[in-house]
């Protein structure tokens, strides 16, 4: 019965994808539909030939052990879409600097590359990281196998789906505007579906938890998924011009759609890439140091404290607007004080070292992390520095804001994410160790050198642009033009998109090393150097 | 009283009393007396479940086992 249900609904899928083609508004909304008709296909033949003709119940034999085929799949995504967001990086940085690469082509635009790049690593990358780390971390922590069989699966291969959706629209043309929520209302609404599925697996996990008691990091994953869910659904509120086609027309106008989309674009970082990965930290730092974390009562008030400030801080996006003033202090002062749970959560990650500093020395994995860790307590401290109005007037529209979004988003995500897709691999693959230690410093190392490139270029960059428009003569005129600005930031653009290539470089040689180790290729023989004891 | 004035008032007075009683609440939860074991004990799931799901629930009193 199931599967005649299942086969029927990808059937109207199928058919509905060939209306859509025919009956397409635009082009973005044609490609999009031949591929969702394609993905329905595929899915219906693959289902069709797994039906057996056997009772039904005997088929559903209650599975052992943890679910980890899709957590191996999330970490290939993870790794593949990664390296896919790097490049794409590199590539507009090298746009900035040298025009000339947007190929005179609409399709290759920096205007059109920027979105993809964002949500490449954003969504692809560290979403992919969240939902394969989060399924692998609420089994462990729970005792008990994921809820929902193969509703993980649907959730690993729609949540492809909706990137891929996302990337082509971006590429030819479909975009609500909306910083880092540019997909249109269709593909906003396959996301939510995919959310729920996400959120009724992991739930369901914790609920048949063999465990008493929830363990922190399963708090931060549940904050960072049931909040996205929530700021998704109101920021996304539009009203389709056409079923047919992707344009949208957004429910919010003026000043109040300008929060929403601040209340929701600083949200996404706080509860995507700071809950969510603190999830990863408060179990892969423990784990890897094979130490429990340093204060369980710190990590409460962690949570505690950065949910109830984070939602808050959104209007510092918005200082010297038409956001009334309020309004204006309000995310101002809720960001400052936002400094003090981000130190305790890095404080408690650091300090899980305590009488275990000697591991730093022989284990890059760890030493990865800890970074991570650092980078996290710099980025949260740049943070509400630029939150301040006096600051944000002289860094917001400038390079600075991107540099403080790169530290922390290539060395507090980034490098998390790595951290913890070393220590996965060889557990997923039963492997008995890493293929390569070495190459796990040579990544450790050029993902630093990159970031340090990245985030000094930028500071100058945004400090001497910030200082260039504000500056007027004697007269009170302004002394630069825009184009004068443009011109100065040549050399710490190449610098920057240098440091691209270091980091993207690091990439790719984690990729060789994670498939090495998961083919089990002979790890070449040690040749660390063992301090003197 | 139109709505907008109607929830500021409530921002700026009840609800403000409401929050920060509940959050002094979660730092008393925290470091309230005796808790120590507990939290001790639940630091340690990392540490522990790593190759199977356990088939009956966990007894906290059943001490750190790995």
């Amino acid at each position: 019965m199931v599967d005649v249900i299942v086969l029927t609904l990808l059937g109207l899928v199928v058919l509905i994808g060939g209306m859509a083609i025919n009956f397409a508004q635009d082009l973005a909304f044609q490609v999009q539909a031949i591929i969702v008709l394609g993905a329905a296909a595929v899915i219906f033949i693959w289902y069709l030939r797994r039906v057996e003709p056997v009772p039904a119940d005997s088929r559903f034999q209650p599975a052992s052990g943890y679910m980890d085929g899709v957590v191996r799949a999330g970490v290939i995504a993870t790794a593949l879409w990664g390296v896919v967001g790097f490049l794409a990086g590199t590539y507009i940085a090298f746009q900035l600097t040298f025009p000339v690469l947007n190929l005179d082509l609409p399709f290759t635009t920096f205007g059109r590359l920027r979105p993809l790049h964002t949500s490449a690593v954003i969504f692809a990358f560290g979403g992919n990281a969240l939902i394969a780390t989060s399924f692998y971390v609420v089994q462990r922590t729970s005792a008990a196998r994921l809820w929902g069989g193969n509703l993980a699966w649907f959730v690993f291969w729609g949540y492809q789906l909706f990137i891929v959706l996302a990337a082509v629209g971006y590429v030819l043309g479909a975009t609500q505007s909306k910083e880092y929520a540019e997909p249109e209302w269709h593909v906003d609404i396959w996301l939510t579906i995919v959310w729920v599925a996400y959120l009724a697996v992991f739930l369901g996990t914790i609920l048949k938890r063999k465990e008493p008691h929830i363990y922190v990091a399963n708090w931060f994953y549940l904050a960072f998924i049931v909040t996205i869910a929530m700021l998704h659904i109101v920021n996304n509120l539009s009203v389709p011009v056409s079923i047919w086609g992707s344009k949208s027309v957004q429910v919010f106008s003026g000043v109040q759609d300008a929060l929403t989309q601040w209340w929701y674009g600083h949200n996404a970082v706080g509860f995507f890439l700071t809950a969510g990965f603190l999830g990863m930290m408060y179990y892969f730092v423990p784990k890897q140091a094979e130490r429990p974390i340093y204060s369980y009562k710190l990590s409460i008030i962690h949570f505690w404290a950065l949910i109830f400030l984070y939602i808050w801080a959104g209007p510092h996006h918005l200082h010297y607007t038409a956001l009334p003033d309020w309004a204006q202090t309000l995310g101002m002062v809720f960001s400052v004080i936002l400094w003090m749970p981000s130190w305790g959560g890095m404080i408690n990650g650091l300090m899980t070292l305590s009488g275990a500093w000697d591991k730093l020395r022989t284990d890059p994995v760890l030493r990865m992390m800890v970074v991570s860790v650092g980078f996290y307590g710099m980025a949260t401290f740049e943070g509400p520095v630029m939150a301040i109005r006096a600051v944000n007037s002289l860094s917001h529209y400038t390079d600075w804001t991107i540099g403080h979004v790169h530290s922390g988003a290539l060395g507090w995500n980034g490098m998390i994410t790595f951290g913890a897709l070393y220590f996965l691999v060889p557990r997923l693959w039963n492997r008995e160790r890493l293929y390569s230690l070495s190459m796990v410093s040579w990544h450790f190392w050029l993902a630093t050198i990159g970031i340090v490139l990245y985030v000094s270029s930028m500071w100058v960059s945004g400090i001497m642009e910030g200082l260039m428009w504000r500056e007027v003569d004697a007269q009170g005129f302004l002394v630069n033009s825009f184009a004068d600005t443009v011109a100065a930031k040549f050399p710490m653009y190449l610098v920057r998109a240098i440091g691209g290539i270091f980091y993207l470089t690091g990439a790719l040689i984690m990729c060789v090393n994670l498939w090495k180790t998961a083919i089990g290729a002979t790890p070449r023989a040690a040749t660390a150097t063992v301090p003197a004891e | 009283m139109e709505l907008y004035t109607l929830l500021r008032e409530l921002a700026d007075s009840w609800f403000l009393l409401l929050m920060t009683l509940f959050f002094l609440g979660i730092i008393y939860f925290a470091y309230r007396p005796g808790s120590r074991a507990m939290h001790d004990d639940i630091a340690q799931i990392p540490l522990r479940n790593d190759d199977a799901p356990r088939t009956e629930p966990r007894d906290p009193s059943e001490g750190a086992q790995r």
